[in-house]
């Protein structure tokens, strides 16, 4: 009877994780659907722990322990989630996806404990299982380190001389030896070797990868870890764990094919780290001697507060220097003098795609005035200014006109059309693709240097005098 | 090889289920606008803590005089439920925001 319950409640819990991620695609339902899957995990947690039996000993330290663990993992879970800035969103989840991997890999590791016991000829399933488990669990836990790393700025971009052949070695021992161990005989040597094969594997496939493609790596590795929950639901039979974890898995890839399309660039090659650390050369266009034309405070007030038509790209800029509600500021002034202001965003600004949208979102920025990209890029040719705010890569045209850039064919917000273009940014450094933007230098475009929220500040007040 | 296609024919239900739910998944996801990819991202990152059961039933099976058992056991529940409870949070901090607007403007 209580087994029949376990197995109704994980039914349920499955049915709620489906409805929970489709509502999580639709605007406005996103947030009762991840408030669904929340209560779903709530009913499968507490009934395995009340309904799952195997009693024969007592067992009240395995009980205590779950329950320190738990509230361990809620306390500390809580107060992060909480604390996170939102530009800081996109290494919280890679954090959050490592743990849920390194929870996989160490189910794996007792399971085989248990396993070495049972002694099996052949075609071992349970171990493939096992160690499928381990090696997806422990990549992605490593590889989601790196990333947080990584967007943390604690750990640079290096690339090891060779390093795509070092990954195909290590990628080939990883295969060879769980096909030895499955057909073979599996000992503990082999098995944690394996472990510690698999660690490196994650961090030496993040280390290489640019941060301009580390959301696509974040997507991948929470499909990966998605994949390792499922190995564990094969592992016990258990199908909320399954549902869970496949669905994350196909879902999860499918994002990540969806943020890369978003990007205009495969997934092979974001993964080769085609531009990731070895960019291309220098684009052939340009000259070392073109000179790029500053604009000062007052002027560009002057500008703004006498425009009709102002459009504003944010980029991951504005979101470093938390800026976003400077920005929104500056938007209300202008709005109040007359002008008509609007936000564009491209599919991928900021660091994840729909990351800018939750920044300016925070900063109380109203749902209309952010229009996506095919939305304003028609639209871009009236505006009288467009200022660019810490944006770089999304705005260079090198990306339609030049194919020997990098980021050739990559969809751009196509700000070279307006009348005038402002761009603020701290100095003439590249972006993320770690090319050059001959944006800057076109005649129209003035660029106003200095720290995003103190150049909008300061530009607000100007605009307040005019 | 035998064995091989043996553990495939007898968890033959285990597969189709295996394969419906990944075209589930990519059904359920296919028509994402761009704005929700982080929030989605997020959310399905809380799903798949659900792992944290798996954990849970490690602890239980466990012999309660296996030490080296409870303590990985206690670490991947730990870790587990961070993910869960960090992933729920994090994505309802985000959804917040999308929800504030049409009341202020």
């Amino acid at each position: 009877m209580s087994l029949s319950i376990l197995e109704i409640s994980y039914l349920v819990a499955s049915l709620t994780f489906i409805v929970g991620l489709k509502m999580l695609s639709h605007p406005d339902s996103a947030r009762k659907g991840n408030l669904i899957a929340a209560a779903g995990m709530l009913i499968a947690i507490v009934a395995t722990l009340t309904l799952f039996q195997d009693f024969d000993e007592d067992k009240m330290l395995n009980y205590s322990l779950i329950f320190g663990g738990l509230i361990i993992g809620t306390l500390i879970g809580t107060v992060m989630a909480k604390k996170v800035q939102m530009t800081a969103m996109p290494q919280m989840v890679s954090f959050f996806n490592g743990m849920g991997g390194a929870c996989a890999a160490l189910i794996a590791i007792i399971e085989y404990q248990h396993h070495q016991h049972t002694t099996v000829t052949g075609f071992d399933g349970e171990l493939m299982v096992m160690l499928l488990g381990l090696l997806i669990g422990s990549v992605s836990f490593s590889g989601s380190m790196i990333a947080y790393g990584k967007l943390e700025g604690k750990i640079k971009d290096k690339v090891l001389p060779m390093n795509q052949a070092i990954n195909m070695v290590l990628l080939g021992a990883i295969v060879v030896l769980i096909i030895y161990q499955l057909f073979g005989e599996s000992t503990p040597l082999q098995f944690y070797i394996l472990l510690g094969l698999a660690l490196v594997y994650g961090i030496l496939f993040v280390m290489p990868i640019g941060g301009a493609d580390m959301p696509v790596v974040i997507s991948l590795l929470n499909s990966f870890t998605g994949m390792a929950a499922a190995f564990g639901g094969f592992l016990y039979d258990n199908k909320a764990m399954l549902t869970g974890g496949i669905l994350v898995g196909s879902a999860g890839t499918i994002l990540t094919i969806l943020m890369c399309n978003a990007m205009n660039r495969s997934l092979t090659n974001v993964l080769l780290g085609a531009f990731g650390g070895a960019a291309g050369g220098p684009s052939k266009s340009q000259s070392g001697d073109q000179t790029v034309r500053e604009i000062s405070l007052s002027d560009t007030a002057v500008l703004l507060s006498y425009s009709q038509n102002v459009v504003i790209v944010p980029g991951y800029g504005l979101a470093v220097a938390q800026a976003q509600h400077t920005c929104h500021e500056l938007e209300k002034l202008l709005e109040e003098k007359g002008v008509e202001v609007n936000y564009a965003i491209h599919p991928v600004a900021g660091r994840m795609p729909g990351h800018m949208n939750v920044l300016l979102a925070e900063a109380d920025v109203p749902y209309e005035k952010l229009q996506e990209m095919e939305e304003i890029n028609p639209k871009l040719a009236n505006a009288d200014v467009v200022v660019v705010i810490g944006a770089n890569d999304v705005v260079n045209p090198a990306a339609k006109n030049d194919p020997s850039s990098p980021i050739y064919g990559m969809p751009i917000l196509e700000v070279d059309q307006a009348k005038n273009i402002i761009i603020l940014k701290r100095g003439m450094s590249a972006g993320y693709a770690g090319i050059e933007n001959e944006l800057f230098f076109y005649p129209k475009t003035r660029m106003l240097f200095g720290d995003a929220k103190d150049s909008l500040q300061k530009l607000t007040q100007e605009v307040k005098e005019v | 090889m035998e064995d091989l296609f043996n553990y495939i024919g007898n968890n033959m239900e285990m597969i189709y289920f295996l394969v419906l739910a990944i075209l589930l998944g990519v059904e359920v996801i296919s028509n994402v606008p761009a704005i929700l990819h982080t929030p989605l991202m997020s959310g399905a990152n809380a799903i798949h803590g659900v792992v944290v059961v798996g954990a849970i039933i490690v602890m239980l099976q466990a012999s309660p005089d296996n030490y080296l058992a409870l303590s990985v056991g206690f670490l991947a529940v730990i870790v587990g439920t961070l993910n869960v409870i960090g992933g729920f949070v994090v994505t309802d901090r985000m959804l917040e925001m999308f929800k504030k607007k049409p009341k202020k403007s």
